[in-house]
């Protein structure tokens, strides 16, 4: 199977691997995939208080075209807010790295995984609004 | 001469794919040279010394597959190679017997064109047992015996195992069939030539062999047929009768003189061979099992042939691993590296985990690895598999301790 250039510069080279302190407010964490299906990424954003996206980082289990497009994503929505991040497209990042088609399932894993952090960002900014209405009604009381 | 001495390019990867094909022995090289130039004949041609040189040169080469696994020589057919083999032995007996018999027996982890020749003959309206195998890869000789009846026309075991290198027990094997009355089919295709074969002693009645798996050239096998007590098969290819009437078509002279050449080096090679593979092997395993935490051998180790070690390494994905290992030529029985992208069905079969089979490669080694390739194999392995974990969320996860199989994966 032949890979494109920019796919192999990806599994090679693979931007933003780690790990982002998922008890943090900031930080939304997606964990998508299973082992038994032969892959797993685990996908972090952390968003600064402009809303904007100021760092992504990345674990992932899989074949080659499965690291290359969760390290591609994490350099897309760097810089981006949460709802242009979402709007990432698993079609997108297959023509970018020009995956081929039994491949494909990839990038619809890259995709899960950004929706999944923001998901997970969204529920604890939700929690960050809702407790101190929650304090007051209970003061209230 | 280059071509008949090098091996191995400098810039090329090391090869340790022994399993899937071997490179030609340039031994082998040179006795064929001949049967494509000057000595063309054709070995059916009665009438001519080009015809009579030819066919001498065949049945030499047959004598010396024979030689290998303890046959007469008229007991040799060739074919293609092992596929043709497998079917002409399967398919063979079925059909000619099957007024009295319509039941085979066979192992789930057969190599595909053995379970497809019995998804075949299925459809035809024969009865199929898939027998399990146990942890190790072996048949459990007690389910065997059970599943054999006056019914059963032929009983299929490979000989040696194509992804984890098991070596099952033949003679246990035939002496139940003869028992029963059933022929005894082995596919050894990944055994000839590695291990000794005594079709007598085994109770084989049925071979198959493939020439690239032993040194000899591609498109060549043979099919051992027992004369005594007979087994019949009906023909595949229909034509001018050759090969007894098993197998019509013009022998390809220099391919038979190929697979010859190369049955009668291994045979001789074969006890110093072994024991050097074997330190090879024991080389490979240790160095790894001495810097790689988690990393797990599949099938049994000691019936094993030493050319192949299968080895999962855990929490990191086999396709990626291979992408990493450029310098190496290996397989994998991730899904990843599948057009079904199923994990191997030989792994499952064992019991592994499917995560474990993702994370698999096979790795095999033969008669031009040398001590240093298989050094440069271990760093490379240990430098890609810690590279891969470290951005393994698998891996950072079973380092907290987490037990990853109780956490509610989503199937995709």
């Amino acid at each position: 199977m032949a890979y494109s250039d920019k796919l192999i510069d990806h599994y090679e080279n693979p931007r933003n691997i780690g790990t982002l302190d998922k008890n943090s407010e900031d930080v939304g964490t997606g964990l998508v995939g299973a082992p038994a299906c032969g892959d797993v990424m685990k996908l972090q954003i952390k968003v600064g208080p402009d809303g904007l996206i100021e760092d992504a980082k990345f674990k992932t289990f899989g074949c080659g075209s499965a690291i290359a497009s969760s390290s591609l994503v994490t350099e897309w929505v760097k810089g981006k807010t949460i709802d242009e991040a979402e709007t990432i497209k698993n079609t997108d990042i297959a023509k970018h790295l020009a995956l081929p088609p039994v491949k494909i399932h990839c990038s619809v894993l890259a995709e899960d995984a950004i929706k999944a952090a923001i998901a997970d960002y969204r529920a604890k900014a939700t929690q960050k609004i809702v407790k101190p209405v929650e304090q007051a009604a209970e003061a209230a009381e | 001469m280059t071509v008949l001495t090098q091996i191995r390019r400098n810039d090329q990867p090391i090869y340790l794919d022994y399993q899937a094909t071997t490179p030609l022995d340039p031994r082998v090289l040179e006795a064929m040279m001949p049967y494509f130039t000057y000595k063309f004949g054709n070995p059916h041609s009665r009438s001519h010394a080009y015809g009579w040189e030819a066919e001498e040169a065949v049945e030499k080469a047959r004598g010396q597959v024979a030689k290998l696994i303890g046959a007469d020589e008229k007991e040799v057919i060739f074919t293609s190679g092992a596929t043709e083999s497998n079917n002409l032995a399967i398919k063979g007996a079925a059909e000619f017997y099957k007024d009295r018999r319509d039941h085979i027996v066979t192992t789930v982890t057969e190599h595909k064109c053995v379970l497809d020749t019995c998804r075949h003959l299925e459809q035809q309206g024969f009865k199929v047992t898939y027998l399990p195998v146990q942890k190790s890869g072996l048949v459990d000789l007690d389910q065997l015996r059970a599943a054999v009846t006056d019914k059963t026309v032929v009983v299929s075991i490979m000989a040696v195992n194509n992804e984890i290198g098991v070596i099952q027990p033949l003679a246990e094997i035939g002496k139940i069939c003869r028992e029963k009355g059933a022929f005894f089919h082995t596919d050894a295709a990944q055994a000839a030539g590695k291990i000794p074969l005594d079709v007598e002693a085994m109770n084989i009645d049925l071979m198959s062999i493939s020439g690239h798996k032993i040194y000899g050239p591609k498109g060549i096998g043979a099919l051992y047929v027992r004369r005594r007590p007979r087994v019949r098969l009906v023909a595949l290819i229909n034509g001018g009768g050759q090969e007894r009437g098993f197998r019509s078509g013009t022998l390809p002279t220099p391919l038979c003189v190929g697979l010859g050449e190369a049955a009668e080096i291994a045979m001789k090679e074969m006890d110093a061979e072994s024991k050097r593979l074997k330190k090879l092997q024991e080389r490979l395993l240790k160095g790894l099992q001495s810097k790689l935490p988690e990393i797990y051998i599949n099938g049994d180790l000691d019936h094993r042939i030493p050319g192949n070690l299968n080895i999962s390494f855990a929490y990191v994905e086999g396709e990626s691993l291979m992408m990493g290992i450029k310098g190496l030529s290996v397989s994998s029985g991730s899904a990843c590296t599948s057009a079904s992208l199923e994990p191997s069905y030989v792994l499952r079969a064992l019991g592994v985990d499917e995560e474990l089979a993702h994370t698999s490669l096979r790795i095999g080694l033969g008669r031009f690895t040398t001590e240093q390739e298989v050094d440069t194999a271990v760093e490379e392995l240990v430098r890609h598999v810690n590279k891969l974990r470290e951005m393994s969320p698998l891996w950072e996860m079973a380092q907290e301790g987490i037990d990853l199989k109780s956490i509610e994966w989503a199937a995709h």
